[in-house]
Parts: C-alpha cells; structure tokens; sequence
C-alpha cells in the first residue's frame, strides 16, 4: 500500500499548491485553475483512501470512487460557471480581476430595486 | 513503487508549473497534461472508472473550457501585473501553503490501518443489482441520490450560466460562429472523427455495467463529438430557447424522478428497484441521462448565448 | 435509534421531488410558464411541509428513509427532527411570501420568454428544493451535493441584473462559497478514512476523539463559516446582498446563510455528540461576538439601505454562533434543553422572517424612489406607510425588543450565559441589542422624517405587496409569544444520552 500513500503525500502537496495560487494570483482565472488543483488534491486524497479500502478482490473501495466522480462532475459545473461570470465580468468592465478597494462602496444612484 | 514515485513527482511538477508559469495559456496547456497524468495516478490507484472520468471531464472538458476563457482574456494579462502582492504576502502565504500540506500529511498518516471499507457490503449487495461494476452500482443503485442530485446540479450550473446573458441576447445561440469549410484540418478531422467517437462514447456508456465506464464517461465523449461538430461549423450551435433543446436536456433527469418514483409503488420505496428488473430500469433511466447530460456539458462549455440567429 | 424507515418518510422525498420537479418543468414549459409552475408548486410544498411538521409533533418521533431501500452506510438516509422541522417549515412560509412579492417584479410578460423571470423561478425552487436536503440529509457527502446546488441556484440570482457590480459580488460569493465546499469536501473526506462511514447517526456511533476527528471537524467548519459569512469570512456576503434583487436578498440573507449554520450545528451536536471541547466553542462564540459588534458599527456607517440591512445580516449571524459556547456542555449532555439551544434556533427563524421583511421594504422603497440612500428616504414614511412599519416590525426583532422573536432568542442567550456563568457573552447581547437599535432608528428616523422638497415617486407601490411585507414582518413578532423556555419540540428525535469523548 505504500504506493497508496506516496500519492497522498502527493495529493496533501497539490492541496498546498492550490490554495498559494488561490490566495496569491490577481488574475481571477488563474484563481479558478488553482481551485480545480485544491479539488484534485481532495479527489486524489479520497482515491488513496478508496485504495487502502481494497478488500474481496475488489482494487479498491468502490464507494469513494463513486463520490469522486459525482465530484469531478460537480467541479466541472463549478468551473463552468465561474469562467461564464468572469467572462461577463470582463465583458462588462474590460478586466479579469477583483477589485478590493471597490468591495463595499459602490455609491451608485441607480440602484436596482 | 519507483514508478509510482516518478509519477507523484512528475504530477507535483506540471502542478507547480501550472501555478508558476506567467502566461495563463501556458498555465492552462500544463494544466491539462496535469489532468491526464492525474488520470495515470488513478489508474495505478485501481480506479479505472475515475481515471476515465478525469481524462474526459477533468482534463478534457474542463481544460477546452479553460483554453477558450484564456485565449478570450488575453488582453488582461498586462493590466493585471499591477495587482500581484507583495513579496511579504508570497512569503507569508507559501509558510500557510506548507503548514497546510504538512498538517495533512501528518493526519494521513494517522489514519488507522486497517482501513475501514464498505468494498464487502457493497459487494455483498451486488448480486440485488444485476450489475457486474461496483461503481456503477453505487452510482445507480445504493447512492442514486446523489447522481440524481448531481444531474440537477450540472442543470443548475447551465441556468447559472445562461443567466449570465444580456437581455437582448435571450434566446441565441451560444457560442461563436465558426464556418464549415471542406478543406480545413479541423472539418476533415471532424467528418472522420466524430462517427467514431459517437460509437466509443456509446460503447463506454453500455460496458459501464460490468466494465470501467458508465454514463458520464459516455455521456463527455458524445459531448466531446457534439463540441467538436460545432468548432468545426458542422453543425451550429442550438439556440438556448428552441423547444427541443430544453427538453433533451430535463429527459434524463425526467425519467431518473419518474422511475424513481415509480420505485414506491414497484419495489416499496423511493428510487428502489425490484430485484428481477434492477439492471432493466438502471439501464432506461442511464440512456437518457446519458443523452441529457451529455448536451448539458457541451452547453456549458459553449457558454452564454451571444449572437442572435442569423445566416 | 435504527436506521429504518419510518411511516410517514416518504413526505421527505416529497419535499425534495416536488422543487426539482418544478425547476425541470419550469425548463421544458419555457419561461413564461415558470411562474405559473412556481405558483403550483408553492402550496403543495408548504403543505409537505406543515405535514412533516405534523407528523413529528403528533408522534414525538423523528422522521427517518432510507432512500432505495439502501441502509446506511451503503444507502443514505434522510431524517427530520424537530429541528429539521422547523427549518423546513420556515422556509417554506418564506419563500411562498417571497414569491407572493416578487409576483410583480418577475411577471412573465406577454410574448416571447425573456431571461430575469425564467431564471428567477426556477432559482427560487431549486434553493428550495436544496435547502430541503440541507435540512433533512443524513449523509455528509449528499449534503455536501446540497451545498453545491445551494450555491449554483444562489449566486445566479445576485447577478441577475447585470450589472458589473453584481457580476463582481456574485464571483466572490462563488469563490468563498467554493472554497467552503472544498474544505468541507476535504473534512468529510477524512472522516470517511477513519470511520468508514459517511452516514450521521453511524458516524456519532464510531467518532472518538483523536487527532483525525479534530482535524476533519475544524475543516469541515472552517468550511461552513466560509459559506455562512462569519467574521472573518464575511467579506462576500454585504455586496452580494445588497446587489441582489429584493426577493433575492430576502432569500439569500433569510435563508441560504442559515443552511451553512444549520450544518454546522448538525456537526457538533450529531456528528460528534457530547465531544467538542470548550475551547473550541468558545472560538466559535469570539467569532460570532467579533461579528455582531462589527456587522452593527460598519451598518451604521452606510449611506445606501441596502447594504446597511446586509452588514445587519453580518452581524445577526453572529447571534448564531454564540449559541455553540453556552451549549456545549460535554459532561452533561442535552445540550439541546439548554435555553441556548432554543435561543439559537429562534435567533435563525426570527431573524429570516425580520431580514426578509426588511429587504423587502427596502426593495419596495428603492422601487419608488429610484434609489435606495438612506440620506434621501426622508418622507417615505408618508408615502409608503405600511412598508416603513413593516421596516420597523424587523427592527423590533434585530434590536431584540418584545414582542419579537428576537426579543425570546435573545433573552435565552441571555439566560444561557448567566447560567453558565459566561456572563461575557451577555455584554455582547446588550451591546449588540443597542447597535442594532442604532442602525435601525437610523433609517426609521429619516423615513419618517420631513422632506426639505416634496417627495416625487417614480412608481406607485401597491398595498398589497406592502401588506405582504409586513405579513412577513408579522411572522418576527408573532415568534415573540413562543414561552420563554427551552423548547420541547426542538428536543423532538434528539439521542437521549450522550456518549462521553475519550479523551
């Protein structure tokens, strides 16, 4: 089993990785592509969890390996979504980032009922 | 065990380049080989229907979508310089990221051995489902509600993005307009691909009952056909209020509901089937979830509607 | 407790079936027809509701399935307690008021379908349909899809207008919201590796104190305080709600933040029964205190109403979190007859109904005026009366003066902080009871002050949604009469005893 648990080291590095470019990069999609390796890294977790769970000839326990595809299903959808918004967001103001100094002012009249 | 080493390595490098790298495109390209070595790990994992999974979905779908946002934000990279933090910030971030890491490797390895499973039980309760592929009978038997839910969250997440449209653009087509011309690689590729495809992708969604595959594997390579249709201006995209579209996209989870229901009269409770007849309706509620989520995910990587119909 | 089904479980499926049914016919018929499926759907699920409540308050029992005939750990279950009763009741009521007030402002128009009431309807009942989930899931990994459905029908609806701030707001509130499922993901993930089991009831049967639990636990609530906006993770939620449409903001503020609480309740209290430390607790309740003082002083220094009613929100959230310090109490047990149990869940019940209402006046007001700037509202309260006093009634309920439903979850914090000598956490109350009272007379003194130049109105605001806004506000203060003591049907399907933690 300790192939299982070389990749979950592996999976616990990516989970590091992707939270530095989740915190660190501006560019709003550089932050969806460091998600999708946090998401990875939690998948690959469950995988090598899955494979310490091998028993009646089974490679591994088919449970996880269920919850980690309804998973990568699910991030897909995520993925989907946020690169729609931030492509309507830099649509509407020509940039791909977020703005913090923007977050809680935003003194517009017009304001939408 | 070398080997295995050599691919953690290998995967943790493509990672790292894909957070490091400074062009986004770059970052996606690594992103996607990051995918399909993440399939390999899988694969050595014994999991050959997630390997499947993230090849198609992961990689595949998901780096398609992501290669097209890039190429689209091209023009922001440089505006965005300005905005990286400062070296203190990295510093004091890369501490976190390592804290993190560490403080989870240290719990992995305290998980106790032996590791508790439900590979018995699940195999135990196989038979009920006249399934020969254990995912698959999670998928469709023991935890349908999840893959029932699942496919109303992929419905939601395409609303969510067809939310995003601007009022004048309601009922469009999604997508670029991309011309078919006879002598282009990508329409010869496609004339000669896509046929084949539409088989593999059928084939991988009928094996999943007893081999590697299922309906989602399937239902990502017939996306992958109908997306590479559209690219290559075969075929156009549908416009988002055409009647049959919004109807082959709810047949799936439609009829998943509907047998699921059906499952109090048949077989005593929701989403329960009859012993006899398992594999016969997990096999009519696949087909049009296959069908239907198939269209989802190539909507979603088309994207909000942006041109009205035109010719 | 055995995992069986019980009679009358099938009103749970029901209350999950009937919005995800709706949301696929909503599609297929087009969107001129949402409505009227909305309109259809709302009766018959506040009905299933009602039932369930019913049902457990005749039988004392929980309510319990086994979806597919599968037990746990294989199968997952759903289960209603007293508490999953009264989370799903109050939803339902919400939102059937909030679809009654967004009837005008999502009207599917004559000709063709267009894109805002589509959407609006179909949102609506799908974060329906998976605050149902949240509330009566048995399993970590399916509430863990309901987490995601919740967040993929709510953040749509903050950017339904369009505009580039709401485009902003609603991509922070999925990046936070993502990074919640993810950290939730992740705890529940581990748990799975020590325990083998991923169902609630077994999990509290197998869960001892050891580091994984720990790690796994403060994930999983690192997560879900992500998710419902707690200082410091707040910085999603006032732009979100503020740029929301009114209903939105009503259904965002009353109920899509509580489903994260909810869970996170149902992690310390049934996950990981009579085992979470003092000190962790105690976190929770520095977090929530830091919460109200902060959501109530930056409320106070808004110019736009809107965002004043969502740093309330901020703040009131906070109220939630201090139920966790006053009661935990590993070594007796029953934290649930503690009066902060009580005190807690009427806080969450209480404050949906108030926000709710006062999102909605604003909503109104910003309709009329054109804008919603608190230094312009002067002469509204002339105008548009009943709102105003609907405004008010919410504020009775924040301020946590009778009668309200503040007012009780409030003196039952109370009364858990001085019995349990933390009679720190009473100072928070009363400070935070006093800053509301600010920020809400703030508005109500404007509103009903005179104008420097007469008043014009851009539309006319009918009585009848007025009359709804305060129906709403009603709900509040009706909660005030609930008796002043640990509630019996909240205790309804709770263990009886409490396995003490090895430590």
């Amino acid at each position: 089993m300790s192939g299982a648990m070389l990749y979950g080291f592996c999976s616990t590095v990516l989970v590091g990785l992707g939270l530095y470019g989740l915190i660190v990069h501006p560019e709003l999609l550089r932050k969806i592509l460091a998600f999708n390796l946090v998401g990875g890294g939690v998948f690959l977790l469950f995988g090598v969890i899955a494979r310490r769970g091998a028993a009646i000839g089974f490679g591994g326990d088919p449970v996880p390996q269920a919850l980690v595809i309804t998973g990568l299903v699910v991030a897909f959808a995520a993925t989907a979504l946020a690169v729609a918004l931030l492509l309507r967001l830099f649509q509407e103001t020509g940039r791909a980032i977020l703005q913090s100094d923007k977050l809680t002012d935003a003194p517009s009249d017009n304001s939408q009922p | 065990m070398a080997f295995d080493a050599g691919l953690a390595v290998l995967v943790l490098g493509v990672a790292s380049w894909t957070i490091a790298a400074r062009d986004t495109f770059a970052a996606v390209v690594g992103f996607v080989a990051y995918g399909l070595l993440l399939a390999l790990i899988w694969v050595r994992l014994a999991a050959p229907d997630v390997a499947l999974t993230e090849a198609a979905i992961g990689s595949g779908l998901t780096g398609g979508l992501l290669l097209g946002a890039s190429t689209r934000l091209r023009r922001t990279e440089s505006l965005a310089v300005g905005e990286k933090p400062a070296a203190a910030l990295r510093a004091a971030t890369i501490g976190l990221c390592i804290l993190v890491s560490a403080g989870l490797a240290a719990i992995i390895l305290l998980l106790p051995e032996p590791a508790p499973t439900l590979a018995a039980l699940a195999a135990a309760n196989l038979v009920a489902t006249g399934l020969g592929n254990p995912v698959t009978a999670v998928l469709m038997a023991y935890r349908a509600i999840d893959t029932l839910l699942e496919v109303v969250v992929l419905l939601l997440s395409l609303l969510g993005v067809w939310s995003l449209t601007p009022d004048h653009l309601w009922g469009s087509l999604p997508s670029p307009h991309y011309r078919a011309d006879s002598y282009e690689t990508v329409t010869f590729v496609t004339q000669l691909l896509a046929p084949i495809g539409i088989l593999v992708g059928i084939h991988i969604f009928w094996i999943g009952s007893v081999a590697p595959g299922g309906e989602f594997q399937g239902a990502t390579i017939l996306a992958a056909m109908w997306i590479l249709t559209m690219l290559s201006g075969l075929v156009d995209a549908p416009a988002v209020n055409r009647r049959w579209l919004r109807l082959l996209l709810i047949i799936g989870p439609v009829v998943f509901a509907a047998i699921g229901l059906a499952g109090f009269a048949m077989a005593g409770a929701f989403l329960a089937y009859p012993t006899n007849h398992a594999k016969l309706l997990i096999l009519i509620i696949e087909v049009p979830v296959t069908l239907s989520v198939a269209a989802m995910l190539t909507l979603l990587v088309a994207g909000p509607p942006e041109r009205s119909s035109h010719r | 407790m055995t995992n069986s089904t019980t009679a009358g479980g099938f009103l749970l499926v029901l209350a999950i079936v009937l919005p995800v049914v709706g949301v696929l016919l909503s599609l297929a018929l087009g969107g001129r027809q949402a409505q009227r499926v909305a309109f259809v759907v709302m009766p018959f699920e506040l009905a299933v509701a009602v039932a369930i409540a019913a049902r457990i308050w005749r039988t004392h029992e929980m309510l319990q399935y086994s979806v597919g005939g599968w037990i746990p750990p294989l199968g997952v279950a759903f289960r209603a307690d007293g508490l999953s009763a009264v989370m799903i009741v109050t939803s339902a009521l919400l939102i059937c008021g909030i679809g009654l007030f967004a009837r005008t402002q999502f009207a599917a128009p004559r000709g063709a379908e267009t894109r805002a009431p589509l959407m609006f309807w179909t949102l609506l009942l799908a974060v329906w349909g998976a605050l149902n989930v949240v509330f009566i899931g048995g399993d970590l990994f399916n509430l863990y899809v309901a987490l995601e459905l919740l967040t993929f029908a709510a953040v749509p609806l903050v950017s339904l207008d369009g505009r580039a701030e709401t485009l902003a707001a609603a991509f922070r509130y999925l990046l936070f919201a993502l990074l919640g499922s993810i950290l939730y993901l992740l705890g529940a993930v581990l748990l799975y590796g020590a325990y083998g089991t991923l169902d609630i009831v077994l999990l509290s049967g197998r869960i001892h104190a050891q580091p994984v639990t720990w790690a796994a636990i403060s994930l999983m609530t690192a997560g879900l305080l992500a998710k419902a906006a707690l200082y410091p993770f707040h910085l999603w939620l006032p732009p979100a709600h503020a740029g929301a449409p009114a209903p939105a903001s009503a259904l965002l503020s009353g109920l899509v933040v509580k489903a994260p609480f909810f869970l996170v309740v149902r992690l310390w209290f049934d996950v990981m029964p009579g085992m979470p430390e003092r000190a962790a607790a105690q976190v929770l309740g520095i977090l929530g205190a830091t919460a109200i003082i902060f959501g109530s002083v930056v409320a106070l220094r808004q110019a736009r109403l809107k965002l004043l009613i969502a740093y309330s929100t901020v703040a009131q959230i906070g109220y939630l979190f201090l139920m966790f310090p006053l009661a935990i109490r590993p070594e007796a047990g029953h934290p649930w007859s503690t009066a902060a149990w009580t005190g807690g869940i009427l806080q969450a019940v209480s404050h949906a109904f108030a926000k709710a209402a006062m999102f909605m006046a604003a909503g109104l007001i910003a309709e009329a005026l054109g804008h919603d700037r608190i230094a312009g509202l002067s002469g509204i309260g002339r105008a548009l009366p009943i709102t105003v006093f609907a405004f008010g009634l919410g504020g009775l309920s924040l301020m946590g003066l009778p009668p309200s439903g503040g007012f009780v979850a409030k003196a039952m914090l109370l009364t858990g902080a001085v019995a349990e000598g933390q009679w720190w956490w009473a100072l928070v109350v009363l400070a935070g009871g006093l800053l509301a009272g600010g920020y809400v007379f703030l508005v109500l003194l404007r509103a009903l002050g005179d104008p420097i130049e007469p008043l014009r109105l851009i539309t006319s605001v009918s009585r009848g949604r007025q009359a709804l806004v305060a129906a709403v506000a009603l709900c509040a203060v009706l909660l005030g009469f609930v008796p002043l003591r640990p509630s019996e049907f909240l205790q309804i399907g709770r263990p009886d005893t409490v396995a003490v933690g090895l430590r």
